[in-house]
């Protein structure tokens, strides 16, 4: 056992995050009460995407892992988002 | 390397992610439809969206982030020694769980109740576009509570395996993958709640 | 060498004692080799019964009307002819069978990462295939959708599809497994000196391959889900009158199968390439341009699915993008092609069985591939879609290219798995029987497709008679060569001249080690690696 397992996060770190979800919890709530028209999910998924980068970076600790966990996840991501964008090309002009 | 009880802590959890991208993957599907459904039905989504009770969904929301930092945190905890605290943070988890499972029950009991599930006359009598939503709904909340299951379970068992000292502070990547799963678990519901709960309430 | 002989004739390896008595030292056993081996003798078994129905196929086509079987046979016979070639075995085939008895190897490792999630895996594949064997007998009879399973008539159908459904699912998550095994195997375990630019082409394909397995599969997991669910619970998210849409049924479907078709033909492309090198004496030209075409192709090919669906009613300006990306995918295809006959150009050639079915693969593959263009390409797909064209368009790149393969495999490692030799001379000639019937079968069907023969119907106008015969008697022919074939491997691997380690002169870690390798691959210590695979100075092979 050559490798260093990563390293402890400490229970404030996670305490703050959680503190810092639950804000955005509030605000996504909140601002769905207005009507952005168009802008409406967008503004839903960003804020979804900002909590889930917190889970992601902190959480499940992928701020410290190794580049291979991140290119990995970036290349799920990507091919997810290939995935639903390319069907718009049939969704959008039918 | 020559000794046969070869562990690879990073290997495990490298196996562990991948597992996790194919859950992205499959719950990736269901996101798909919905943006394809959302795209050619956005106003009965609307209408059909506000049957939908934001405490609910917004409750479920707190009870799955703080079950989230029990998990988070009993790793540490574990790892610093504090193997009761581990094993109570780990309870605490399981109780969310539960809790979740207990206000998923009463959520869809009020929906079967108005008569909307798949497949009802009710359902059948509503726009396309809102029957599309209610399939989704059904079939998305439905998934997920289904892996809420099995994450409580994987949690239940690493916590048999903490408690007979098999995982402990040095070797504890079962828990820390048990606890990614459960992870998992509250970041499809991060975009499952503003999706269908808050779409323009 | 004698030496090496005499302890290949009495050491048998990872044969010798199992963990447990007697099958269950095998059905229990978490050695990569032996579970290649459980994989390797079940998609064998799958594949003769693919080929089976496949010549029942062809004899109801013999003549107009109905020959031998009714429609609704003909219906049920090439959706389970499908679904087990699919799914049974050339999915499986090439990675879980030969990946696993030989990438742990190539990579100087002991196992791979997860040795229990591999028989896990291998427990999966089973169930799933019992499950569907089951489809045929129980509910209201055997499914007869096609292997696409397409809505609205999938969802309609009263024969057994959801069991069906439920099989393709558990067959997914087998092959889910496998790739997560592969590539944290991959990452993690490669011996000392085994650098990213020293690993085996067929091990980097198998890595290419295994990226699609996680990130592809998924979709066709709960793309069968949501039909087993429309079934069942009237969850009608295609169905049109509850506001769904078939259309995005074929979507969810290609969005895997599209990319499984790489799954498919990765690996085989990887036996390819470590196979060229070695009877061609020469070392892999353009390695680096191999292994980027490996990942190129595993990528553009997410890109492309819809190019099965333009007659479907989707928008024209997807059909136009999708035909455009379509053509990407052939510029990969097109390195390897091009690295495989350059490094064979002026090589000293030998021509023994591995390399025949080998450069069948170039040949059967290169014709797939170029008639794929005419099929990629909007205008023309129009015309031929749903024909016979497709068919044995299909049939090229697929038994062609990834059969073909995967016989080649079995000619190049199955004598170093087993320790023991076929004879050259009978697989050279089952190869040249199976040619002609391949060639006859199939290039026949692409005739009688572009004459406006569609597929999946079991009768025809008399005028397409003469093609359909001749398609028919290509197949007899092409069955003689796969016994012959078939016979002669099984009967060498049990009952022929014992092999050294490296009866063909690899400079691959695998042929370095003792036919059969030993239970825990190498010995005492781990290898160390010096050189490129394909280094047959540095290997002291020339």
């Amino acid at each position: 056992m050559s490798e260093e397992h990563a390293h402890i996060v400490p229970y404030k770190t996670f305490a703050i995050v959680w503190i810092g979800l639950l804000i955005l919890t509030g605000i996504t709530i909140t601002v769905a009460q207005y009507d952005f028209g168009a802008w409406n999910v967008w503004v839903a998924l960003g804020i979804a995407v900002i909590k889930s980068g917190l889970v992601v970076a902190v959480f499940m600790h992928m701020k410290y892992e190794s580049r291979l966990f991140k290119l990995s996840l970036f290349a799920a991501l990507l091919i997810l988002a290939v995935f639903i964008g390319l069907n718009f090309f049939d969704v959008l002009y039918r | 390397m020559s000794d046969h009880v070869h562990k690879d802590y990073t290997g495990a959890k490298f196996g562990m992610w991948l597992f996790l991208f194919t859950e992205v993957l499959l719950f990736g599907g269901l996101f798909l439809l919905y943006a394809v459904y959302l795209a050619r039905y956005p106003q009965e989504f609307i209408s059909a969206g506000k049957e939908l009770n934001v405490w609910f969904g917004g409750g479920n929301t707190m009870v799955l982030l703080t079950s989230s930092l029990f998990v988070a945190i009993s790793i540490t905890a574990l790892r610093r020694g504090a193997k009761r605290l581990c094993l109570g943070l780990l309870s605490g988890t399981i109780a969310c769980a539960v809790i979740f499972m207990i206000n998923k029950y009463f959520e869809w009991s009020a929906k079967i109740h108005h008569g909307i599930y798949p497949g009802s006359a009710h359902l059948k009598e509503m726009q396309p576009g809102e029957m599309v939503f209610f399939n989704l709904y059904y079939l998305t909340t439905g998934l997920h509570g289904l892996h809420v299951i099995i994450g409580a379970l994987l949690l239940v068992w690493a916590m048999f395996l903490i408690k007979s000292d098999r995982v402990n502070a040095d070797d504890f990547v079962i828990l820390e993958n048990a606890g990614l799963y459960w992870h998992l678990v509250d970041l499809i519901w991060i975009f499952v709640f503003p999706l269908y709960y808050l779409i323009l309430h | 060498m004698s030496e090496v002989t005499a302890t290949a004739s009495n050491d048998r390896g990872f044969f010798g004692e199992g963990n447990y008595p007697g099958i269950f030292g095998w059905i229990f056993s978490t050695d990569h080799k032996r579970i290649g081996l459980l994989y390797f003798w079940s998609v064998t078994i799958f594949f003769c019964v693919g080929v089976l129905l496949g010549l029942l196929l062809r004899l109801e086509l013999f003549a107009p009307g109905e020959t031998i079987m009714s429609a609704q046979s003909y219906n049920a016979t090439f959706t389970l002819h499908g679904v087990i070639m699919i799914f049974l075995f050339i999915i499986p085939g090439i990675p879980a069978a030969f990946g696993n008895m030989i990438m742990p190897i190539q990579i100087g490792a002991r196992d791979v990462s997860f040795p229990k999630l591999n028989l896990f895996s291998w427990y999966l594949y089973i169930t799933g295939a019992v499950l569907a064997v089951t489809s045929l007998f129980t509910g209201g009879g055997p499914p007869d959708t096609g292997w696409t399973f397409y809505v609205p008539f999938s969802a309609q159908t009263s024969t057994n599809v959801s069991l069906a459904a439920i099989a393709v699912f558990i067959l997914g998550f087998s092959s889910i497994l496998t790739g997560l095994n592969f590539v944290t195997t991959i990452h993690r375990l490669r011996t000392k000196g085994m650098t990213w630019m020293r690993i085996p082409l067929f091990t980097w394909s198998l890595y290419a391959t295994a990226w699609i397995q996680i990130l592809a599969t998924p979709v066709i997991g709960i793309t069968v889900a949501l039909l087993f669910a429309e079934r069942v619970l009237g969850t009608g998210l295609f169905d049109p009158s509850q506001g769904g849409d078939p259309i995005m049924f074929q979507h969810l479907f290609w969005i895997y199968s599209h990319p499984a078709v790489y799954i498919m033909v990765l690996p085989g492309m990887g036996v390819i390439s470590d196979i060229i090198p070695v009877f061609s004496r020469k070392p892999a030209f353009g390695y680096k341009a191999i292994v980027v075409s490996s990942i190129a192709i595993a990528f553009a090919g997410s890109l492309v699915w819809a190019h099965h669906m333009y007659t479907s009613g989707m928008s024209d300006m997807a059909v136009m993008i999708f035909s455009f990306l379509t053509f990407i995918v052939a510029i990969p295809s097109a390195i390897k092609v091009f690295n495989w006959l350059a490094t064979m150009y002026q090589g000293s050639i030998l021509l023994d069985p591995p390399l025949l079915y080998a450069l069948s693969f170039i040949l059967l593959f290169t014709i797939g591939g170029l008639t794929g263009l005419v099929l990629g390409a909007a205008a023309a797909d129009v015309h031929v879609h749903d024909t016979y064209f497709v068919v044995g368009h299909f049939h090229f790149v697929m038994f062609g290219g990834t059969g073909m393969a995967f016989f080649a495999a079995m000619h190049y490692w199955l004598p170093k798995i087993y320790g023991r030799m076929y004879d050259k001379t009978v697989a050279t000639v089952a190869w040249g029987v199976i040619m002609i019937g391949f060639l006859i079968l199939y290039i026949s069907m692409k005739v009688v497709g572009m004459q406006g023969m569609p597929r999946r119907y079991y009768d025809y106008v008399p005028e397409f008679t003469g093609l359909n015969q001749l398609a028919t008697v290509g197949s007899w022919i092409l069955a003689v060569g796969l016994i012959l074939m078939f016979v002669n491997i099984f009967r060498g691997i049990f009952k022929g001249d014992p092999v050294e380690a490296n009866p063909w002169g690899g400079a691959c870690l695998e042929w370095q080690i003792p036919s059969p390798p030993p239970t825990e691959n190498f010995g005492e210590e781990d290898p160390v690696v010096t050189h490129g695979p394909y280094d047959f100075k540095k290997a002291g092979i020339l």
